[in-house]
């Protein structure tokens, strides 16, 4: 019998369909698994799409994919979408834009729920991007929950950041203002038949020439470019951007490793036992039940929550 | 924490015809249901929706189909996820069904036929009584 990542990585779709399931389900049992497949991940080009809701990300990320599929590449999806805070539920639509390849055996698409977490990535994410990387993708496509302002947690997992936008959201630069202009790699402004395309290009150009200090250094200048992702208009031009990003992080000291990358190595391990730990604490008092009993202390004001909060914490700690 | 495994839930809309509020309100009510739901659009093939039902590690499938084509199209994809060998994923179907066809479509594989009138709250109570998350 072959073990589950022997099957990933010869590319059974069960298998990692099931696995992603498992890992976004927090399974213990998948961290062996992941483990396993370490070694076999580090070979995809990861790219991640974000913006606001409603730029047109998912349409985006379908010609994409039909265009990387041109190139006789094979392409892994992950679109995310939200968790209801109120029910726990999702409705994860953004299948509907990418079903023309669905039938298409190069290319696997998988929705995710945010299930609560902030900043449009989760560590599910993180770790399927893993899974598909395993299982022999040359390109990965992360599409993120429609984010905000400063959710910007997918540079830590893509090669390429692509942030999207659109003409005439509030005064152009309002949506785009710290966070999101600091990671993008590329900038699209999408639906560019709309009206105010050339202001927002104008804006745009302007908050990033004023890192020229950084260009002049051989830092990565940020293209901007327009496109109408619906007609399949500018999507070429873009992946020749996405070509000359890679290209550039190949030439830098270890740019396109992301492995040997200290930086994203110590976010990355920051994250995971900042995530690790929470989960055994939740558990372990959860079990207990000191969980529950410090919420009906709180509530019948027998204790204040900061109090609690130390009650079960510190002996935690300290043991 | 601990966290719940989630039913998963595919909607879908095999076939021609192009009306996909009713699949879009059911989508809803599963949703607040706490149920995470992937949602196809319109115009599916069977064999487009086995293979997404595939990718998304899906407990179940919802189909809507409102212009008779019904009588071909649960059936196809009861029969191609039992060639995947994924016949454990729930078929259900809902729309305009001829009372004369539901006995059909459960002979062939359909676990249970809603409808038009049937209450949100009973289709919700279907999946949570018959489909539990793998």
């Amino acid at each position: 019998m072959a073990s589950v990542a022997e099957k990933v990585v010869a590319g059974d779709i069960r298998t990692v369909a099931r696995l992603i399931r498992d890992i976004d389900d927090g399974m213990p049992e998948v961290r062996e698994v992941l483990k396993e497949l370490y070694p076999h991940t580090g070979k995809a080009y990861v790219i991640g799409i974000t913006g606001s809701p409603g730029v047109g990300k998912s349409t985006l990320v379908d010609q994409m994919v039909a265009h990387i599929r041109k190139r006789g590449k094979t392409v892994g999806v992950l679109a995310v979408d939200p968790t209801s805070p109120f029910s726990g539920g999702a409705i994860l639509g953004d299948r509907v834009r990418m079903q023309r390849h669905s039938m298409d055996q190069g290319v696997f698409i998988r929705s995710m729920a945010t299930r609560g977490h902030f900043g449009g990535l989760t560590q599910s994410t993180r770790s399927a991007i893993d899974v598909l990387d395993a299982m022999g993708k040359d390109y990965i496509l992360v599409e993120t929950v429609g984010v905000g302002q400063d959710e910007v947690d997918v540079v830590k997992s893509a090669h390429t950041t692509v942030i999207v936008v659109i003409p005439g959201m509030g005064d152009d630069i309002q949506a785009i203002k710290a966070g999101i202009l600091e990671v993008g790699d590329i900038f699209l402004i999408n639906k560019a038949d709309r009206e105010g395309s050339d202001k927002t290009m104008s804006d745009l150009r302007l908050m990033i020439e004023m890192d020229q200090k950084k260009y002049n250094e051989g830092g990565w200048k940020p293209p901007i470019l327009k496109v109408e992702a619906v007609f399949d208009k500018g999507v070429d031009e873009f992946l020749e951007a996405v070509d000359r990003h890679a290209a550039y992080l190949a030439n830098t000291e270890d740019g396109l490793h992301f492995r040997a990358n200290r930086v994203k190595v110590r976010q990355e391990l920051g994250e995971m036992i900042k995530a690790r730990l929470i989960e055994e604490v939740l558990d372990r008092l959860t079990d207990s039940g000191e969980f529950d009993a410090a919420v009906t202390s709180i509530v019948e004001g027998k204790v204040d929550p900061y109090t609690a909060c130390e009650d079960l914490v510190l002996p935690i700690l300290s043991g | 924490m601990k966290q719940k495994r989630r039913v998963r839930v595919m909607v879908a809309k095999p076939g021609l015809d192009g009306h996909d509020r009713g699949a879009r309100i059911i989508a809803r009510a599963y949703r607040d249901a706490g149920f995470e739901v992937v949602y196809t659009g319109l115009h599916q093939t069977p064999e487009e929706i086995v293979e997404a039902a595939i990718q998304e590690d899906v407990d179940m499938i919802g189909m809507s189909s409102l212009a008779g084509a019904h009588r071909y199209l649960f059936p196809a994809v009861v029969q191609l996820l039992r060639d995947r060998g994924a016949d454990d994923i729930v078929v259900c179907g809902g729309g305009i069904i001829p009372e004369d066809d539901i006995a059909k479509l459960k002979a062939a594989g359909v676990q249970e036929v809603f409808t038009p009138g049937t209450p949100l709250d009973e289709i919700v109570r279907w999946v949570e009584e018959n489909v539990s998350p793998r």
